[in-house]
């Protein structure tokens, strides 16, 4: 019969139509902004430096190693190292960045600067809503801007972050030991040198002498 | 002579046919619904003939073998996301096999498994696209499209579980892949990959039988195969004409010896066969699928020779290529010892499948090109790198 | 599928004024190619493909190569006359060796697809130099895949290619002057889009206020 594939499609767009009004499956449609879907947890979006604890400039982890900034791609990163130090997770004295720009009108999410970076200090973030009408600017993030904590990572990316989190704990515990093993060392040099006989005698102190006088 | 010196010719399109009509020069484009993105077409035409059809492209382009040059291997990965926009991972995949190629890397066995899984998933929802795409320009106004988009969100979910991006992927490194499958993700593509042989039938039901489809693409654009492999067509575009010739089967690239599959080839070389072969193609890449999904080995995803930083290759050049879902896609590099590749070439299936669109066109009615342009699926990105 | 070396021997054999030489290729990938002088490529290219044997009737990729000329400073002994007594003094002498653009192309066969896996045969041709002497045959007439890519190496390195059916900018357009994939091509800074402003860009913003104030 002519006509016959026509009705037939006809009949599986009919069903469609049908199910959509009692089958979630078929109305796939979500009426955004009003409902959303719930995230993929490991989405990914534009990257945010992460620090620990509750102040921003204490508990940042980037050492400013430029790393990430000679690394991506479309170079949307700029970086300006610190001239003082301030101490990191572990205790050492690092440089830290006085400047941490990303350019997110450039910045094309690939993820690149997170997988180079040696200190778990820049993720992945999960908001795409940044839209804005300040044309010279308004997609330049800074550092401040830039900078979230630790427990934002924890909601956005939870599986990633907990498994960041042991191995900095792990990192943690090794340098520990390794500054005690050093400590018990050095204090067991210090028992063998106090408990042997002084040798050389006590330096004479040199006159302090007024010059000209 | 100097090339600077050498004038660029434009042929000229307006002539004086023979029974004494002038012909209507159309502009197809670059500014329209149908060309799959900014294309033009100067097209002449004699009444509702075609008489000359000269493909105009370049409105994309954005040199990305430069930008390539000037940036790291590592670098130009996510690049290369965004040539074939619709199956980044194919093109992540040619890019590392090229390199691969290069360097002389391994691939583990379950990094080529996941290779696999993700470039047939990839060719899945790349041929649903394609023929929603044709009936749209058939005037079905979207129906088979929407079915077809509604599959792909399924897939395209998956993807964005396993690489943080719904299309801009950035997954293949040198080597192996990037990151582990997260915990689940082989159940979600069983679950995925179950529900699609009855995606298929839907639309087989819906299109295949339909009489206008086949009234309107039956005898139209018929390509011979001699012209199709003397042209460089490959893909969808010349099996379709009944060459027998899929990279997969004839490269033995990756672990695709380990599965059984067929090629589906054509008798006419038109609209329909083309059609038909995506729809069978999919049904093929659900049964590797299936076959892959069986037994993914546990193990390293990556090459423990490779780096990620300062990766240097020795000195030398590589061809690579593999059967992407628009056609054979080919990366060619040269590398001088740098970190930067010192040539960095993407042989486009997309560009070298218009090389025929002109003969495919002659004689046809003006409203047939927009369906014999659809049917040999391309995507800008890749026209014009 | 033949190695470099014996489609060599074959060409060779079935013509043997072609200057036709290899390249040996270095890296792990072995893929050599076959270095054809412009004057016979188009024969070369039609006994390829019209061979029986070895029927490399698809053209897969065809592209184009910028190597810049180079200036090298080599030590030379040379015998002069220094206070009187004829010395051999060492100079260092500079000379600039010629740059060149190439053109490749990568070959396969479909009619004998399923014999064995094989590289491609890879056929180069390089022009005299840079400047003036830049043209080649084109293969278009024996491949026609070769048509959208010659143009292409035409327009973005300026290799023209004698024999080509219709020889015009592909993906540039029209009234562009220069060959952007050459290794010197210097892009205009007068773009109409901001870029991230540090380093080159504010070096080059600067450039243009001090111009426009003057």
């Amino acid at each position: 019969m002519l006509g016959e594939g026509i009705l037939k499609g006809l009949g599986e767009t009919a069903k469609n139509f049908a199910g959509s009004f009692v089958s979630k499956e078929r109305l796939t449609t979500v009426q955004y902004p009003e409902e959303r879907i719930a995230p993929i947890e490991n989405t990914r979006d534009f990257p945010f430096l992460v620090y620990d604890g509750d102040d921003k400039m204490a508990g940042l982890r980037c050492v400013a190693c430029q790393i990430c900034e000679k690394e991506c791609p479309p170079k949307c990163i700029y970086i300006v190292k610190s001239t003082d130090k301030k101490p990191d997770f572990v205790g050492k004295m690092q440089i830290y960045p006085a400047r941490f720009d990303i350019d997110i009108s450039v910045c094309m999410s690939c993820q690149i600067c997170v997988e180079v970076c040696p200190f778990e200090a820049i993720k992945m973030d999960t908001e795409f809503e940044l839209s804005t009408t300040d044309r010279f600017g308004g997609l330049l993030f800074d550092r401040d801007h830039l900078s979230k904590s630790n427990e934002h990572y924890h909601k956005i990316h939870p599986t990633e972050a907990a498994e960041v989190d042991a191995r900095l704990a792990e990192e943690k515990a090794k340098a520990e030991a390794k500054a005690k093993a050093a400590a018990a060392a050095a204090a067991a040099k210090a028992a063998g040198a106090a408990a042997a006989p002084p040798v050389a005698p006590a330096a004479k102190p040199a006159p302090a002498k007024e010059p000209g006088a | 002579m100097s090339a600077a010196a050498f004038k660029t010719y434009r042929p000229p399109v307006m002539e004086v046919s023979e029974e004494g009509d002038e012909l209507l020069e159309v502009a197809m484009g670059p500014h329209h619904p149908s060309t799959h993105g900014v294309f033009r077409m100067d097209v002449a035409l004699d009444g509702e003939r075609v008489v000359k059809l000269k493909p105009v492209f370049g409105y994309l382009h954005r040199n990305h073998e430069k930008i390539a040059e000037k940036a790291s291997y590592l670098a130009a990965m996510p690049y290369t996301d965004r040539l074939d926009y619709f199956c980044s991972l194919t093109n992540n995949w040619a890019y590392a096999l090229a390199v691969e190629k290069l360097a002389g890397l391994e691939v583990p066995e379950r990094a080529e498994y996941i290779r696999v899984i993700t470039a047939e998933l990839t060719r899945i929802q790349n041929h649903a696209s394609a023929i929603g795409f044709l009936m749209q320009e058939m005037g079905a106004s979207g129906t088979p499209l929407m079915y077809a988009f509604r599959e792909r969100e399924k897939i395209l979910d998956l993807f964005e579980e396993l690489t943080g991006s719904r299309m801009m992927c950035n997954y293949m490194r040198f080597g192996g892949c990037r990151v582990e499958l997260p915990s689940g993700w082989l159940d979600k593509v069983k679950t995925v990959v179950a529900g699609l042989p009855k995606f298929i039938d839907e639309m087989e039901n819906l299109l295949t039988g339909n009489e206008i489809l086949m009234a309107r693409s039956q005898g139209v654009g018929i390509l011979k195969p001699d012209l199709a492999v003397n042209a460089g067509v490959t893909g969808v575009m010349l099996r379709s004409t009944g060459v027998n010739y899929d990279i997969r089967k004839v490269d033995h690239y990756g672990i695709y010896d380990r599965f059984k599959f067929r090629v589906p080839l054509g008798d006419h070389g038109d609209i329909y066969d083309r059609y038909m072969l995506r729809v069978l193609e999919m049904r093929e890449s659900v049964e590797i699928l299936k076959q892959a999904l069986k037994d993914v080995p546990g193990g390293p995803i990556m090459d423990p020779k490779s780096k990620i930083r300062g990766f240097r290759p020795k000195p030398g050049e590589a061809y690579g290529r593999i059967e992407a879902p628009k056609g054979e896609l080919g990366f060619y590099l040269i590398s001088d010892g740098s970190g930067n590749p010192y040539r960095y070439r993407v042989r486009p299936p997309s560009l070298i499948n218009l090389t025929i669109l002109e003969d495919m066109c002659l004689g046809q009615n003006v409203a047939d090109v927009v369906l014999i342009f659809g049917s040999v699926d391309i995507v800008l990105g890749e026209v014009d790198r | 599928m033949k190695t470099a070396e014996e489609i060599l021997g074959i060409i060779q054999a079935a013509l043997p004024d072609a200057g036709v030489a290899l390249v040996p290729n270095p890296s792990p990938s072995a893929q050599h190619s076959l270095l054809v002088a412009p004057a016979s490529a188009v024969a070369v290219a039609s006994f390829l493909r019209d061979d029986p044997e070895l029927a490399l009737d698809y053209c897969s990729n065809a592209t184009g190569v910028d190597w810049p000329g180079k200036e090298i400073s080599e030590k030379v002994k040379v015998t002069k006359l220094v206070e009187g007594v004829e010395t051999i003094v060492e100079e260092t002498v500079k000379r600039v060796e010629p740059g060149y653009l190439e053109a490749v192309y990568h070959l396969y066969s479909v009619k004998h697809a399923h014999r064995e896996v094989a590289g491609p045969v890879v056929l180069r041709m390089r022009t005299g130099n840079r400047a003036d002497q830049v043209q080649l045959p084109s293969l278009t007439p024996v491949w026609r895949s070769a048509e959208f890519q010659e143009r292409e190496i035409f327009d973005l390195f300026g290799i023209v290619f004698v024999g080509h059916p219709d020889l015009r900018r592909i993906l540039m357009w029209d009234e562009f002057e220069d060959h952007p994939m050459r290794r010197d091509y210097v892009d205009p800074d007068d773009y109409e889009y901001e870029p991230t402003p540090h380093d080159e860009v504010l070096k080059r913003a600067d450039i243009h206020k001090a111009e426009a104030n003057v």
